[in-house]
């Protein structure tokens, strides 16, 4: 990619594009990732509610991994560890595991906070009333629990959107390494990293205000 | 499959650069920290009491920092500033960026704690014949400090491992230092490998140290 | 002496305070009934000078309360307050709450700040809870923890904006009892309060307070039995 543009020495329409189309691929990894880590994320979740002992010994630990190393460290590492086990990934593909692993862990805690705030009186009136475990979480734990951690879930979407910036590491050109690549060719490093800075404030300031005003209607 | 023949001795041989990279890595940390909590507290302050200019500072650096990547603070004081200029060696540039970001998160959790505590509680401190920095220095903030103590803990974590962006910039902290031996010996795999580990003892005598202090600190 | 002249208070526009004259002498107790929203609180905010005043004087012991030269930390040390809302400091035991203002306010030493405090605490009947923490307290008790913190600081006045109302009915008795025996021990008292039997029983004088104004002042027996104004006879009519 770095090839096909030729050389300009300052800013022109066409390097636009191209952190346009790099601001989709950040999009395009950070939603794949929250979307199947937000699933994974909230089984785990439910795994470590249920399976008390269990999770707490294998579960909580591993996910702890994904928790107390930097993600950076993390996709370096799978990155390398991918062709040792005879996987052969590219850095899109490296970059989607580790971020929707990454993403799982964190959604996990939330998700364990929201069956626990659910709490177990009501859980027990809506048995009791007769439903099946399978309704009582359907019916009762879910959307009670799922207003509890939107906020927080919204935190951890935006966190791993703004965090997907670290693919760029293994030379996935998202919208940072983009940025990158033109600051050196066009030696405007401020006007780039402000277009990047705009972008990236644009998407998550929004979304964190909008949930914010939810959370404090909710909490009344 | 298991082609790969691990080399794990050049690593045993850096093993004590890279712990002596460790210490480097929770001393940035743990500066950025302290910024972070001074400048966090003005932050909160001045957006719970402020007007005019002061307000609307306090308020863009909170929400900056906290919606666009860390990564992209950390190049604006690299190449942004660079731009105009202004040159930061990469430890001033870590610093700095980790500053800029924990001083933001910090403001929001602080202001948050300010507001949990009922307004009385200044009417009943002013009535006894306080001052207000008494009232503040005795009654609010020894509560506000309660409850933020734990998302503090996890925000130092956080900055732990958010220091380990140094390694973009050029800064041999704990994941820099990683990279340089690792690129020196293409032992990629096996140098991030024993850093992981690295940060999860890291992160666990953190996580560990602050519920201990918690149990000394806190009796209510 | 507290003596207040013409006073009157907005809210932006909202006059909550339209022209109060009183005077409370050394040792009175003075009760305030009247409806929600009448203003009572406001003016008790306005005499230990919580909230500024637009027009008018509040003298307490001679000094003028909103006056620019005041220093209104060293007046509080007279007047003492006591809330709705049991406000004890979480973080401190209930000998180091009453502690706290006498050592950092007055200066006093750590051992004399701590030997009144223990004297305030056994003087509420908290005598048995020194090291507990409030949240170990029931609302009576926090309640109580409050009133020996604003008589640790020595006050020449006490001034009570209902502090029983967010009590639980089985725990107003023992707050009353505690203010009661202020009162029997020679205490000077503003006690904004809806409780009409210690209005009735233990105050020298009751106002009633009307839409921001004093509608009826006088003894108990003048206020509760041979009431003057159409709207005190109105009011009394419903609490009772
Ligand atoms: N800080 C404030 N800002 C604006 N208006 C206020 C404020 N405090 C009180 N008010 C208004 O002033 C009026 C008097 O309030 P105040 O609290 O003094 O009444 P009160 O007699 O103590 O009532 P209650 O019995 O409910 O405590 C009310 O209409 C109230 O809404
Ligand atoms: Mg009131």
């Amino acid at each position: 990619m770095e090839q096909s543009v030729t050389v300009f020495s300052s800013f022109s329409v066409q390097d636009l594009s191209f952190l346009g189309e790099a601001a989709l691929r950040t999009l395009w990894i950070s939603f794949l990732s929250i979307t199947i880590g937000s699933v994974l994320g909230g089984f785990f979740g439910w795994a470590l509610y249920e399976m008390k002992v269990w999770g707490a010994i294998f579960l909580n630990p591993i996910l702890d991994v994904f928790r107390s190393v930097p993600l950076i460290v993390q996709l370096v590492l799978f990155y390398n560890f991918a062709p040792i086990v005879g996987l052969n990934l590219d850095a899109f593909e490296s970059g989607l595991v580790v971020l929707t692993l990454y993403t799982s862990a964190l959604v996990a805690n939330v998700a364990r906070g929201g069956i626990e705030a659910v709490g177990k009186p009501m859980r027990i009136t809506s048995r009791s009333l007769g439903m099946s475990y399978l309704q009582d979480m359907r019916y009762v734990v879910f959307p009670i629990g799922a207003r509890a951690i939107f906020p927080s879930w919204v935190g951890v979407a935006l966190g791993v959107m703004k965090d997907s910036a670290l693919v760029s590491v293994l030379g996935y050109v998202e919208l940072v390494k983009a940025s990158q690549v033109l600051i050196t060719r066009t030696q405007e490093p401020l006007l780039i990293i402000l277009v990047v800075g705009a972008f990236y404030f644009a998407l998550s300031y929004p979304v964190s205000r909008y949930s914010a005003k939810l959370e404090k209607r909710w909490s009344q | 499959m298991f082609e790969y023949n691990f080399h794990w001795r050049p690593v045993f041989k850096s093993l004590p650069d890279l712990l002596e990279a460790s210490i480097t890595t929770l001393q940035v940390a743990s500066l950025a920290m302290l910024l972070g909590i001074v400048i966090g507290f003005i932050l909160a302050v001045s957006r719970l009491r402020g007007n005019g200019s002061v307000y609307w500072i306090a308020t863009a650096w909170v929400e900056l920092a906290r919606n666009t990547p860390a990564l992209f603070q950390l190049f604006f004081f690299g190449f942004g500033l660079g731009a105009l200029g202004i040159h930061f060696s990469p430890y001033a540039i870590v610093l700095a960026g980790l500053t800029f970001n924990t001083a933001g998160y910090l403001g929001e959790n602080f202001r948050g704690g300010f507001e949990a505590i009922p307004p009385t509680q200044l009417r009943a401190a002013r009535s006894l014949g306080m001052n207000s920095w008494q009232a503040y220095t005795r009654i609010l903030i020894p509560q506000v400090i309660r409850i933020v103590y734990y998302p503090m803990t996890n925000q130092f974590v956080w900055v732990v491992l958010m220091s380990s962006l140094g390694m973009l910039v050029g800064y041999r902290e704990l994941t820099g230092e990683t990279q340089f031996f690792a690129s020196k010996t293409y032992r990629i795999f096996e140098y991030f490998a024993v850093t992981a580990v690295i940060y999860y003892v890291m992160v666990k005598i953190i996580l560990g140290l602050s519920k201990f202090c918690a149990s000394r600190f806190f009796r209510y | 002496m507290i003596s207040i002249d013409g006073l009157h208070k907005y809210f932006d526009n909202l006059h909550v305070l339209q022209g109060i004259d009183l005077e409370v002498q050394k040792g009175e107790v003075l009760s305030v009934i009247g409806a929600s929203g009448s203003g009572k609180s406001t003016f008790l905010y306005c005499i230990n000078g919580i909230e500024p005043v637009q027009q008018g004087s509040v003298l307490v012991d001679g000094i003028d309360v909103h006056a620019k030269t005041t220093d209104l930390n060293k007046l509080r040390q007279r007047l003492g307050m006591v809330f709705q809302q049991w406000n004890s400091f979480p973080h401190l035991t209930a000998i180091q709450n009453v502690a706290l203002a006498p050592q950092i306010v007055k200066k006093m030493s750590k051992s004399e700040a701590i030997e009144v405090a223990a004297r305030q605490l056994e003087h509420v009947g908290l005598g048995d809870k020194f090291n507990v923490f409030p949240n170990a307290l029931s609302g009576g008790q926090q309640q109580r923890l409050a009133i020996a913190r604003a008589l640790a600081m020595d006050p020449q006045y006490m001034l009570f904006d209902e502090a029983t109302s967010a009590l639980d009915p089985e725990l107003v008795g023992e707050v009353l009892d505690t203010m009661r025996i202020l009162a029997e021990e020679g205490m000077t008292m503003i006690c904004v309060t809806h409780e009409m039997g210690f209005a009735r029983d233990v105050s020298d004088r009751v106002a009633y307070f009307h839409e921001g104004i004093v509608e009826e002042i006088g003894s108990p027996e003048q206020i509760f039995n041979e009431p003057q104004s159409e709207q005190t006879k109105k009011f009394l009519a419903k609490v009772r």
